[in-house]
């Protein structure tokens, strides 16, 4: 393998990182500041990419179309938390993972009911589409570039909100002791909606710029959730800078052992097999990095001991 | 007198004969168990091989025929379930609709085992095609290697060299890979597995650019496709692609757009293909649901016209009289002739479409035939 094609798988990894981190960083916030885990975020993922898609149907605004997948997802967000989640948070972690797995079904069938059930068409916009040339003659992806553009943003956005805001002062406090910050005279129930919807509105700016390159279907925001809990896990729970960096740690390594595995198996066996047994192998890489971290350190990367 | 008599009692009991035998007949009901797709990722599968079916039974205006439809959520244990409350307490006759090859697996060998016949509309694992046919399990479709082998064979026509041959890890993607290989003549630059529901393909995109393969053959259903397309259209990676129709049925093609234009793809079906029953099929399934037919339709809708010519000319009840009318397949496909090999597996043409846009809509045509008259390749080890 040459040095630029290597460069390039590892910015793709890297590219998948940050991918994933727009998802985690929703889950890990509220994971982190109510303690709730909740199934339902790929839905509202999912939430997301179909409003964009509709959006942009409709309007044929890719910026609109970001918007919307924002305002649907946090408005999905907010709304469950009044009606369903509110309920679950003093209850243990198996009822909360009953209750948001019904939200899944809820709003899979849903979604269906109102979109049908073929894909929908979302589209990167002409002035982020295409290669450009980085240095070095690797052709690379625009669009792929702005989403790590994006992601960084986020993740920058969201240091901000948790260390300088009045509103990040609350979350944290929030986490550390919640009948504290209500005897406080702080609205502890409109702090968490307001959590819930923010981390809400990430998954769905996630679901709508992957959206954009991947395919809007029913039942997309599921493989991604897997994804986003190991990097979570691994960054430890709660950690926003755990999410960034567990999710690079996981882009990483999910790319090169795709590549790679199969490279090192074909040394020494012949090119199906070793193609086969590298791709299994590959698949399994994330788990056996999770594994390690928790030997390691059982509360993740960044976790609270 | 005496002997009028005798004759008017005869002309009495031979019609109330005929009336009795009448009343039989339309009692005589078909019971039809459907097993398909209808929610989750890949429903619009099955909501397509439904609305085929249902739409010969009702063309057919046949009420002798009853039909029940159930949902398997793409689960082969409910799949099972369903099965087994359709055997056990319906009572059906002949069973269909399954999707997905690891759910027939699961509940074919069990619904023929207990004497019922099945049609299968979609799947066709290699495993029922060769040492485990069986009397009563027909494919409507095609054998699962069929659409790939076509594509190794257009590969070949089109003197393409260098192949680089990517399908998910999993017996129906390992399988695709076997049969684009069994026709392809030239070398495999590259063989890449991906994992099953990936949908970032960034790192086999760079693969593929920096290999010597002059085309990429992949095999990637459903999502996984969609992801694919969007992302080699949008890395500026030229070489041209080959694929089976799976990835460009008519459900799929609005949600990839401009991304899937002009590429190659192997299908036994296409809305062009030139007879009377296809032109009215394609008419009649756009004129009662709104929208294009896929091939998954027309294979729904071959199956059901299969099972109607069966009941128009043998009663179910004599198992033997019905699998030889089901043989027969006297039917009008929507692919022209139809004929059945020994196991029980169509042959059939295979050809090559080309993704075009028609005003607004994204769809095939044909542009060649990949494979005359293909059986599959596991027929001989087929003992009936």
């Amino acid at each position: 393998m040459s040095l630029i094609l290597f460069i390039e798988q590892m910015l793709n990894g890297v590219q998948f990182g940050v991918m994933l981190f727009l998802m985690a960083a929703g889950l890990t916030l509220i994971f982190g500041v109510m303690g709730l885990i909740n199934l339902a975020h790929g839905s509202l993922y999912m939430i997301g990419a179909f409003a964009a898609a509709w959006v942009a149907g409709m309007s044929g605004s890719f910026v609109l179309a970001l918007i919307a997948s924002l305002a649907a997802a946090a408005a999905a967000g907010a709304l469950i938390e009044l009606t369903v989640i509110r309920r679950l948070y003093d209850r243990d972690h198996l009822d909360q993972v009953l209750a948001t797995f019904a939200l899944i079904l809820i709003f899979s069938e849903g979604t269906r009911w109102l979109f049908g059930s073929f894909p929908l068409f979302l589209e990167i916009p002409p002035y982020l589409s295409g290669p450009v040339t980085l240095p070095g003659g690797i052709e690379y992806p625009l669009y792929r570039l702005a989403i790590i553009g994006v992601g960084l943003l986020v993740a920058a956005g969201l240091f901000a909100l948790i260390a300088r805001t009045r509103i990040g002062i609350q979350i944290r406090a929030g986490e550390a002791d919640r009948e504290m910050i209500a005897a406080l005279g702080v609205n502890i129930s409109a702090l968490y909606t307001i959590v819930f919807a923010l981390g809400a509105a990430l998954a769905g700016l996630a679901g709508a710029l992957i959206g954009a390159i991947q395919s809007v279907q029913v039942g997309m925001g599921e493989p991604v959730l897997i994804l986003a809990f190991v990097v979570i896990v691994i960054g430890g729970i709660g950690s926003i800078k755990g999410a960034l960096v567990g999710a690079i740690l996981v882009g990483l390594t999910d790319t090169l052992g795709r590549v790679l595995l199969p490279a090192v198996f074909a040394q020494f066996m012949a090119p199906q097999a070793a193609s086969s047994v590298g791709s299994s192998l590959a698949s399994m890489s994330i788990y056996i990095l999770m594994a390690g971290v928790l030997v390691m350190r059982p509360s993740g990367l960044f976790g609270k001991a | 007198m005496i002997k009028g008599d005798d004759d008017m009692k005869l002309k009495t009991l031979a019609m109330a004969g005929a009336l009795t035998m009448a009343a039989c007949a339309a009692q005589a009901e078909v019971k039809v168990g459907m097993i398909t797709t209808l929610s989750g990722g890949g429903a619009g599968l099955g909501i397509d091989v439904r609305d085929g079916f249902m739409l010969a039974i009702e063309q057919s205006g046949r009420s002798d025929i009853e039909v029940i439809i159930e949902d398997d959520q793409r689960k082969p244990d409910i799949a099972v379930q369903l099965a087994d409350k359709m055997i056990q307490s319906d009572k059906v006759d002949v069973m269909t609709g399954i999707i997905w090859s690891n759910l027939a697996m699961a509940v074919v060998p069990g619904a023929v085992a207990q004497g019922k016949f099945y049609l299968s509309p979609n799947a066709g694992p290699s495993a029922l095609a060769g040492k485990g046919c069986n009397k009563n399990y027909f494919n409507v479709a095609w054998q699962n290697d069929n659409l790939h082998e076509a594509a190794g064979a257009y590969a070949t026509d089109e003197t393409f060299l260098n192949a680089f041959i990517m399908a998910p890890n999993y017996p129906a993607g390992q399988d695709a890979l076997t049969g684009f290989k069994r026709y392809f003549d030239g070398n495999i630059a590259g063989e890449v597995y991906t994992q099953l529901g990936q949908t970032d393909y960034a790192a086999e995109i760079a693969q593929i650019r920096d290999s010597v393969a002059d085309h990429v053959f992949f095999f990637l259903p459903g999502g996984m496709g969609i992801s694919f397309l969007k992302q080699y259209a949008d890395s500026g990676v030229k070489k041209p692609l080959i694929g089976p129709a799976f990835s460009f049925d008519q459900g799929i093609l609005q949600a990839v757009g401009d991304a899937a234009l002009g590429v190659k793809n192997t299908s036994q079906w296409n809305k062009d293909i030139d007879n009377p029953t296809n032109a009215a099929f394609v008419a009649s399934f756009q004129e009662k649901y709104g929208r294009l037919p896929s091939l998954y339709a027309s294979q729904g809708f071959d199956t059901g016209n299969l099972l109607i010519s069966a009941v128009e000319s043998a009663d179910v009840a004599d198992q033997d009289a019905f699998r030889a009318a089901l043989e027969a397949a006297d039917f009008n496909s929507t692919r022209g002739d139809f004929a059945f090999g020994n196991n029980h597996h169509p042959i059939q043409n295979i050809y090559v479409r080309e993704v075009i846009k028609e005003g607004d809509v994204y769809t095939n045509k044909i542009v060649g035939t990949a494979l005359e008259h293909h059986a599959d390749a596991y027929a001989p080890e087929c003992k009936m």
